[in-house]
């Protein structure tokens, strides 16, 4: 039982989504991580075999839990909305969100608590600046429909879209400092516009920042 | 209702500590017999041993047909070569409580302290003992087998009680555990439930005041009906329905108006108050074979070990305290109809252990069975207990 293990890791590893390998350049070696919203942990299973991270994670869909934790790694059924709370602060080097943020209840509350806990918060939300999706709502007055944005208004779980720059004024007014930043096209490869936020808000598909407290 | 056989006429393997146990309760027990099973080959490091600790109704008859009944072990589909917990890999112990009736030091035992007279049993009279004890019980059984460090503690039901309070008693001693469809303490409606057990026993002229064996008989209907009562626990109304329904007994379709009266037969004499459900059938039948394999005093002395259970009442109210700075790595596991320890009881202690910083994952497994799924074929369960004692071994570098 113990064989095939290593090689299904290794086998998901190899073919991680590419804004995840992003990720996991911002994170130590060896460093305690938490992946809320890990799906079958790709991410945990990656830093664990490549880095000798501690790196556990969180799932609210319970056919992912079992997947994760039949693979062997530590994932438990849980909620970020509600769960966070129950860690003891400083619990961790790196709180991971992927992707999950807009989809959250309380995404200010979510950071908060990440902070709590963590010394570091890696955050990656897809980017409702991007210029197709203020073109569509300027041009058809229809809510955007795009790649990245791909269900329609009253079927999506993404309650809480937000832009680049809307991020950046919400790390400002919470005390955050962002250490990195960067955005990123779907697929996850990096875009050119990381040295301006205004161009990055434009044409960045998705954000990404490492934050620590102040 | 037939008479229990003799249960100690069967000799079980089992190890004597003649130096006795201090139990919680301030008693001492003279002497310590505890009974156990193994399976597999310890290997030379000796940390490959994984302990399965059993339900309330349990024995160490994990992985082999019981001496009793013939039955297959209780845990045969999860404790075998190339099961879940792999026999070919690790090496497998399973005792019985302490308190229990198949060998271990019980109520069932000849009274050997001080008022004793060296033929009689200790009955009612044998000491309160709690989940506690029982898990101190079998970390000396460890010892004795030279087992310092358990890879695994792994357990359903009272089993999952016993895994955690090995995690809190013995924190250096086990690398990793999983409770199954269990909780930190036992609820006031579990309580309940095992008081109306009790009192069934009670109830049976045949329990003589727990003084049986000198009749010769054993309260057989007591047993049986606290069983019964304590059956439905186990299982879902949706469960009960699937297999059940409003079925009658002797009748081809039960739907039908006035099904009982056009398809009984009568020379059957079935009376008004025999089995007319399937249901019924069921439980009688559940009930009758019960008592031929567990002795009532047993089943008093091991519910009450569970009532008293409260984890975080032993470490000042606070269940993480229990789990301060624990290495263990946890896998909890619940299923989604167990309604008598219930997901809300797995994922409290979940959290309990991520206040405390501990390596945790936890899963509810969907299925309609009730809490008897984590003794059924639970594909789901059988694949999260496989992967998580495989990522274990990884962990703990096991070959």
């Amino acid at each position: 039982m113990n064989a095939p293990l290593r090689g299904d890791v290794r086998h998901v590893a190899k073919n991680m989504r590419v804004d995840l390998r992003l990720i996991a350049d911002m994170i130590a070696p060896g460093a305690r991580v938490l992946d809320i919203g890990c799906g079958d942990g790709t991410l945990i299973a990656h830093l664990f075999h490549t880095k000798g991270c501690d790196a556990r994670g969180i799932e609210i869909d319970m056919a992912e839990v079992t997947r994760a934790i039949a693979f062997g790694l530590p994932v438990m059924h849980g909620d970020a909305d509600t769960d966070l709370a129950h860690y003891a602060a400083d619990a961790f080097d790196y709180v991971v969100l992927s992707r999950t943020l807009q989809a959250v209840e309380k995404p200010h509350e979510v950071l908060r608590q990440m902070l709590r806990i963590s010394a570091r918060a890696v955050i990656s939300f897809p980017n409702f600046g991007h210029w197709l999706v203020r073109w569509q709502l300027l041009a058809t007055g229809r809510m955007p429909m795009t790649p990245t944005w791909d269900k329609p208004w009253y079927a999506t779980p993404n309650i809480h879209p937000c832009t680049i720059r809307d991020f950046f004024a919400l790390c400002e007014a919470e005390g955050y400092v962002v250490e990195r930043w960067l955005a990123a096209d779907e697929a996850g490869r990096r875009s050119p516009w990381r040295r301006s936020p205004w161009l990055a808000n434009l044409f960045g598909e998705q954000g990404l920042f490492l934050l620590r407290r102040r | 209702m037939e008479q229990a056989l003799n249960p100690l006429s069967i000799a079980h393997q089992h190890v004597r500590f003649a130096d006795g146990m201090v139990l919680d309760c301030g008693a001492r027990l003279p002497s310590l017999e505890v009974a156990y099973r193994t399976y597999g080959a310890l290997n030379g490091e000796r940390s490959n041993a994984v302990l399965v600790c059993h339900a309330l109704t349990g024995d160490q008859y994990v992985a082999e047909p019981h001496p009793l009944t013939g039955r297959p072990g209780w845990w045969d589909a999860v404790v075998g070569p190339g099961r879940p917990i792999d026999t070919d890999r690790f090496f497998v112990i399973c005792a019985n409580v302490l308190g229990g009736c198949m060998g271990s030091t019980g109520p069932r035992s000849v009274r050997d302290d001080a008022d004793g007279d060296g033929a009689a049993l200790w009955g009612t009279a044998f000491p309160p003992v709690t989940i506690g004890d029982m898990v101190r019980a079998q970390q000396r059984l460890m010892t004795h087998l030279g087992i310092h460090r358990l890879f695994a503690v792994v357990g359903g039901s009272m089993g999952g009680m016993q895994a955690l309070q090995w995690a809190a008693s013995y924190p250096d001693r086990v690398f990793a555990v999983v409770p199954v469809a269990a909780a930190a303490y036992h609820s006031a409606q579990n309580i309940a439930f095992h008081e109306v057990g009790r009192q069934a026993i009670f109830a049976d002229p045949d329990w003589q005041g727990g003084r049986y064996w000198q009749t010769g008989r054993v309260p057989a209907r007591g047993l049986a009906v606290a069983r019964m009562a304590a059956h439905i626990t186990y299982l879902s109304e949706q469960a009960l329905t699937r297999k059940f329904g409003r079925r009658q007994r002797g009748v081809e379709n039960s739907a039908a108006p006035n099904g009982r009266d056009a398809g009984r037969d009568e020379s059957a004499g079935l009376g008004m108050f025999d089995e007319i459900f399937e249901v019924e059938s069921y439980l009688r039948h559940q009930g009758s074979t019960f008592v031929r394999r567990f002795d009532a005093n047993s089943y008093l002395t091991i519910t009450r070990a569970m009532d008293y259970f409260d984890l975080a009442q032993d470490h000042d109210g606070d269940l993480a305290s229990a789990f301060r700075n624990a290495r263990t790595r946890f896998c909890l596991v619940s299923f989604s109809s167990d309604w008598l320890f219930p997901t809300a009881e797995s994922r409290a202690v979940a959290r309990a252990l991520n206040r405390a910083g501990a390596n945790v994952s936890f899963v509810e497994i969907e299925s309609d069975k009730g809490h008897d799924a984590f003794l059924l074929d639970e594909p789901g369960f059988h694949r999260t207990l496989a992967g998580f004692l495989a990522g274990c071994a990884e962990h703990a570098g096991l070959a």
